[in-house]
C-alpha cells in the first residue's frame, strides 16, 4: 500500500507541471464564476471569451515552435497590426475584393516572417534582436500606412472571419422543443455535437496511447489520474459546447482556432519536422551534426510564425471592424507570456502546444474576469505580471524538486 | 592509520532507479582510495552524496567525517571541511583566465574589491606546486584538456583541500599527461592529502592506490588492498563478477575491396583563415577492415574527421571522397549520412546528445525517416529501435524513456553509438569511443565493431589508448600536427614504433 502511495506521489511530482497547469486554470475559473456571480459562465461571455483571446492563441502557436526552437519573436503585435491596417487599405480604401485580400495578406505575413527568419537562421542574428528591429519597422509601417487615421468600417463578407457563427444542421424550428427544454431562446445542435464528438476522440486518443505504452512497460499515468484528468477534460468540453449552444453555436474563429491547434499539436508531437524543432532547440551543434539542416528549420519556424500573425491580424481587424494604427501594441507580450505560463522554457527544448493554449486561456480568463469585476487596467498588468512569474517559477521549482 | 572517512549504508534511490543499495566505504587518512565499478554502478552517485550535491536528508545512511558526524547541505559544507570535488565534467570557466578560474567562489578580494597582485601571485605558487608553467593570464580554453585537468587540482589547492575527489580525471587525457596528473597525486599525498579516485583506467588504479573499492549494481562488492600487489584482473573480477581472460574479442581478419578513399583532404581553421589544419591527407579503409588513426591530442583527428563529415568543421575544404570507387557528396551532414558515414563525436554532451529528452528521442534522431511514414513518425518503430539497441549495447537504464541525461556517462556512451549505428552506415567513424567506459563494456562495443567488420562495413578508430588501438585494429595511420606522418599494419606495430613516428616529425 505504501509503495502504491509512493508512486502515486513520485509520479505526480514528476507531472506536476502538466497538472498543475490544468489545476490553475480550473481554479482561476471556478474564482471569476464565484466572484462574478456567474457571469464569467454566461453563454455569452463563453462566447466572447473565445473571440477575444482567438487572435492570442493563434499567435501563441506559432511561438510555442519558435520558443521551441530556441528563439523569441518581438515583432508579432506589430505585424499583427500591420497585416490588418493593410487588408482595411485594401478592402476599404482601394475596394478589393475579400476573397483577393486575405491570401495576400496571409502571403505577406509569410514574406515578412522570412525576412526575420533570414537574419536569424543564416545570419546567426540573435532572434530578440532581430525581431526587436522587426516591431519597431512594423509599428511604423502601420502608422505610415493608415497615415494614422482609423480605417474602416468592412463589408459584412470580411466582418465574418471573426464575428460569424457556423450554422445548425436543423432549422430553429426543430430544435425549438430543446432550447425550450433548457430554457434558452434557442439551441445548437451543431455545437454540442462537435463538444461531445471531440470529447470522445480525446479520451479513445488517451486510452490507444495508454495501452501502447503498456505493450511496451512504459509506467504510464496512474489510472486514477488517467481518468480524473479525462473526465474533467470530457466534462469541461461538452459543459462549454452546451453553454455555446444556448447562444448563438460554433462561432467561426473558434473552428479555425481548433483547426489550427489540431493541426500544430499533430505536427509538433507525432511528425518528423516537430521532433527535428525539439532537436534544435535541445542541443543545436547535436542537432547538426544528426544531419538536420537546422539553418532552414529556423528560418521555416520565422515564416511560420508570421503567417500566424497575419491570420491573427486579419481576425483581429475583423472583429474590431476597422484598423487603427495602435493594434496589436504590446500584443507580443501577451503571447510569450501564455507560452511560458504553458510550461515552455526559455532556453529552448521544450514546450507543448497543448500547454500554450491553456496559457493563453488562463491570461484570458484572467482579463475577462478581471474586466467583469471592474478592475482598473493599471491592477490587470500587475496581477498579470505576478501570474507569469509565479508560473515560471512554480515551473523551476518543480524541476529543482526532482534532480 | 586513522580513518579519515567513513559512509556507512549510503542508499540513494532516483524515480525508478535504486543507484546505492547501503553502499560502506572506508577511507584512511593520508591514503589514495580508488573505486572502480562499471558504468552507471553508482560511483559518482557516491562522491556527489559525500559532497553534499544530493544534500544530507536525500539519501539514507551516515557519513562520518574526520571522527563526527557529517551532514551536508550544500557543495560549500563540505568544502568548508576540506572536501573538494573535481567533477567527471570540466567545471572551469572556459572564457576567463587561469588566475579568475583559481579563485571562483574563493576570490581574494578586499570590501568587494578584488586584490589582483595576491591573486595572480598565489597562482603562481599553485601553478608551480601542479606543475604547469602556463602564466596566470592565460585564457582557459586556450590550454589543452590535460592542463585543464591540472589547472581544477590547482583550484582544489586553492581551498585547503584535505579529501580531494576526482571523478575520471584521466578520461580524456594522453597517457603523459595522465602519467604528471597521477605523479602530482602522489606528490599530494606525500604532503598529506587524501585522495579519492574513480577510473575506468586499471593500470592506473594499480599505480597510484593504496586501496580499492569495487561497486557493482550499487553495492559495495570488496575492498582490496592495494599495497601488496594487485593485478588488473582481480580488480575486473569482482568489478564485473566473472573472469574476463581476453580484453579484445577476436576476429578474423580479412580485408575485402576498397570501401572509402579519401585523396588530397585540406582543411584550414574556421576562423584563422592562414592556419591549415589538415595537409594533404590520403587514406583508404578496405571492407571489414578496422583502421585505427593514432596520434597525440591537437593532431588533427577530430578535425579531419569532422570536416569529412559534411564539412562540419574548418573552411576551404578540398579533396575527393569516395565510397565503392565512385564520388561521394559529402558536403552536408546529411548527404555524408546517405552516402553511408556515421561519425561518433568525441564529445558526448555537447555534440552528441540532447541531454533533456529520452534515450528513444537520441536513438532515432539520426534516422527519423526509418522510424516514419510520410513524415509522420511511428512510435512504435521508435521504441521498438531504441528496444533492439538497448539491449544489443546492454545499456543499463530501467527503460528507454529515460532521460539521456540521467544516465552514467559510459551509457550515455552507448546512446550515442547506438543512434548512429541505427543510421545502418557503410564506414562508421568512431572518436575516442572508449573514453570513460568500463572495461566489460568496452569489451561489448570492441564486440560490436568486429561484428560491423564481419558484415563488411568499414570502421575508422580515433584512439588515444594506443593498447586499444594495437588490439583492435588491422592497420594504423599515425597523424601528427595535421598530417599523416605513417601507416602500418597493426601487426607490425608497436607503441615506441608509433611514438617515435611522431616524436621525429
Ligand atoms: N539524476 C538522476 N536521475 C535518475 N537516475 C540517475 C540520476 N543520476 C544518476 N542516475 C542513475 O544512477 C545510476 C548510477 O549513476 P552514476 O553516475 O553514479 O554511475 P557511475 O558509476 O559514475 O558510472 P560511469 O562510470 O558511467 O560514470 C545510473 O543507473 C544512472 O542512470
Ligand atoms: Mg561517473
Amino acid at each position: 500500500m505504501t509503495s502504491q502511495n509512493n508512486g502515486l506521489k513520485s509520479y505526480l511530482s514528476a507531472h506536476m507541471k502538466d497538472y498543475g497547469l490544468l489545476f490553475a486554470l480550473i481554479a482561476i475559473m471556478a474564482f471569476f464564476q464565484i466572484m462574478t456571480d456567474g457571469t464569467l459562465m454566461r453563454p455569452v461571455n463563453i462566447t466572447n471569451l473565445f473571440l477575444q483571446n482567438s487572435y492570442i492563441i493563434v499567435m501563441a502557436l506559432g511561438m510555442l515552435i519558435v520558443i521551441v526552437a530556441g528563439h523569441i519573436d518581438l515583432s508579432v503585435g506589430s505585424v499583427m497590426g500591420f497585416i490588418g491596417a493593410l487588408a482595411a487599405v485594401m478592402i476599404v480604401n482601394w475596394d478589393m475584393p475579400v476573397w483577393v485580400t486575405i491570401p495576400i495578406c496571409v502571403a505577406l505575413g509569410g514574406v515578412i516572417g522570412a525576412a526575420q527568419g533570414y537574419w536569424v537562421a543564416y545570419w546567426k542574428i540573435p532572434s530578440f534582436i532581430a525581431t526587436l528591429a522587426g516591431m519597431l519597422v512594423f509599428r511604423g509601417a502601420s502608422l505610415w500606412l493608415l497615415e494614422g487615421q482609423s480605417v474602416g468600417p468592412f463589408p459584412q463578407s470580411f466582418q465574418v472571419l471573426s464575428t460569424g457563427f457556423i450554422g445548425d444542421f436543423f432549422s430553429r424550428e426543430t430544435t425549438a422543443p430543446i432550447a425550450e427544454l433548457v430554457g434558452s431562446r434557442n439551441f445548437n445542435v451543431l455545437s454540442l455535437s462537435v463538444g461531445v464528438i471531440s470529447a470522445m476522440v480525446i479520451v479513445w486518443l488517451g486510452l490507444r496511447q495508454r495501452a501502447r505504452g503498456k505493450a511496451y512497460g512504459i509506467e504510464g499515468e496512474p489510472s486514477a489520474f488517467f481518468w480524473g484528468r479525462n473526465i474533467i477534460v470530457l466534462g469541461a468540453l461538452i459543459f462549454l459546447s452546451f453553454k455555446l449552444a444556448t447562444f448563438r453555436g460554433l462561432p467561426n474563429v473558434l473552428l479555425t482556432m481548433g483547426i489550427l491547434i489540431v493541426f500544430y499539436a499533430f505536427v509538433t508531437e507525432k511528425t518528423v519536422i516537430g521532433r527535428r524543432i525539439y532537436a534544435l532547440g535541445g542541443n543545436e551543434k547535436a542537432a547538426k551534426l544528426s544531419g538536420i539542416k537546422t539553418e532552414r528549420l529556423t528560418f521555416f519556424a520565422f515564416v511560420n510564425m508570421g503567417v500566424l500573425a497575419a491570420i491573427a491580424g486579419l481576425i483581429f481587424a475583423a472583429r474590431l471592424n476597422t484598423a487603427t494604427p495602435k493594434a496589436g501594441f504590446g500584443m507580443e507580450l501577451d503571447v510569450i507570456a501564455a507560452v511560458f505560463i504553458g510550461g515552455a522554457s526559455m532556453s529552448g527544448g521544450s514546450g507543448k502546444i497543448v500547454g500554450a493554449v491553456v496559457g493563453a486561456f488562463i491570461m484570458g480568463v484572467l482579463n475577462n474576469g478581471m474586466s467583469i469585476l471592474g478592475i482598473g487596467i493599471d491592477y490587470q498588468q500587475m496581477i498579470k505580471g505576478l501570474v507569469l512569474l509565479a508560473a515560471v517559477v512554480f515551473d523551476v521549482y518543480n524541476k529543482q524538486k526532482q534532480a | 592509520m586513522s580513518i579519515l572517512l567513513e559512509m556507512r549504508e549510503i542508499t540513494k534511490e532516483f524515480p525508478g532507479v535504486k543507484a546505492l543499495d547501503r553502499v560502506n566505504l572506508q577511507v584512511a587518512e593520508g591514503e589514495i582510495h580508488a573505486i572502480c565499478g562499471e558504468n552507471g554502478a553508482g560511483k559518482s552517485t557516491l562522491m556527489k552524496v559525500l559532497s553534499g550535491v544530493y544534500p544530507a536528508g536525500s539519501y539514507d545512511g551516515e557519513i562520518h567525517y574526520d571522527g563526527q558526524l557529517a551532514e551536508f547541505r550544500t557543495l560549500r559544507d563540505s568544502e568548508d571541511r576540506g572536501i573538494v570535488i573535481i567533477h567527471q565534467e570540466l567545471a572551469l570557466v572556459p572564457e576567463l583566465s587561469i588566475a579568475e578560474n583559481l579563485f571562483i567562489g574563493n576570490e581574494r578580494a578586499q570590501k568587494g574589491v578584488m586584490n589582483w597582485h595576491e591573486t595572480f601571485q598565489e597562482t603562481e605558487q599553485l601553478l608551480k606546486k601542479v606543475g604547469l608553467k602556463d602564466s596566470p593570464g592565460t585564457q582557459v580554453d586556450k590550454i589543452g584538456v590535460g592542463k585543464q585537468q591540472l589547472v581544477e587540482i590547482a583550484k582544489a589547492l586553492a581551498k585547503d583541500v584535505r579529501l580531494l575527489i576526482l571523478d575520471e580525471p584521466t578520461a580524456a587525457l594522453q597517457e603523459n599527461d595522465s602519467r604528471k596528473l597521477l605523479d602530482l597525486m602522489l606528490e599530494l599525498k606525500a604532503q598529506g592529502v587524501t585522495c579519492i579516485i574513480i577510473s575506468h583506467k586499471l593500470n592506473e588504479v594499480r599505480y597510484v592506490a593504496d586501496s580499492v573499492t569495487v561497486i557493482r549494481d550499487g553495492m559495495t562488492v570488496s575492498t582490496l588492498d592495494a599495497k601488496a600487489g594487485l593485478s588488473e584482473d582481480d580488480i575486473v573480477r569482482d568489478m564485473v563478477g566473472r573472469d574476463m581472460s581476453n580484453r579484445y574479442p577476436d576476429r578474423e581478419r580479412r580485408a575485402g575491396d576498397l570501401l572509402l578513399e579519401v585523396e588530397g583532404w585540406n582543411v584550414w581553421h574556421p576562423e584563422h583563415s592562414e592556419r591549415q589544419v589538415i595537409k594533404d591527407i590520403s587514406f583508404n579503409v578496405r571492407a571489414g577492415e578496422v583502421v585505427g588513426i593514432a596520434g597525440v591530442m591537437g593532431s588533427g583527428r577530430t578535425e579531419l574527421a569532422m570536416s569529412i563529415f559534411g564539412q562540419s568543421w574548418g573552411r576551404n575544404i578540398s579533396g575527393t571522397a569516395k565510397l565503392r570507387g565512385s564520388a561521394m557528396d559529402v558536403s552536408t551532414v546529411d548527404r555524408a549520412i546517405n552516402g553511408g558515414l556515421a561519425y561518433v563525436t568525441e564529445d558526448r554532451k555537447s555534440l552528441g546528445l540532447v541531454l533533456d529528452e529520452t534515450i528513444q528521442f537520441n536513438t532515432t534522431l539520426a534516422n527519423l525517416e526509418e522510424v516514419s511514414a510520410k513524415g509522420v513518425l511511428n512510435p512504435n518503430e521508435e521504441t521498438k529501435a531504441a528496444e533492439y539497441y538497448r539491449k544489443a549495447l546492454r545499456t543499463r537504464t530501467p527503460s528507454v524513456f529515460q532521460k539521456v541525461g540521467n544516465l552514467s556517462g559510459g551509457n550515455q556512451q552507448k546512446v550515442v553509438l547506438g543512434k548512429w549505428l541505427f543510421t545502418g552506415p557503410e564506414v562508421l567513424i568512431l572518436d575516442e569511443p572508449t573514453r570513460g567506459i568500463d572495461v566489460g563494456a568496452k569489451y561489448e562495443i570492441y564486440a560490436i565493431i568486429n561484428e560491423l567488420s564481419a558484415q563488411g562495413k568499414g570502421v575508422v578508430m580515433i584512439s588515444s589508448e594506443m593498447p586499444e588501438l594495437l588490439g583492435m585494429c588491422d592497420r594504423i595511420y599515425v597523424m601528427n600536427e595535421g598530417a599523416f606522418v605513417g601507416e602500418m599494419p597493426a601487426a607490425e606495430a608497436t607503441q615506441e614504433r608509433i611514438m617515435s613516428l611522431i616524436v621525429t616529425e
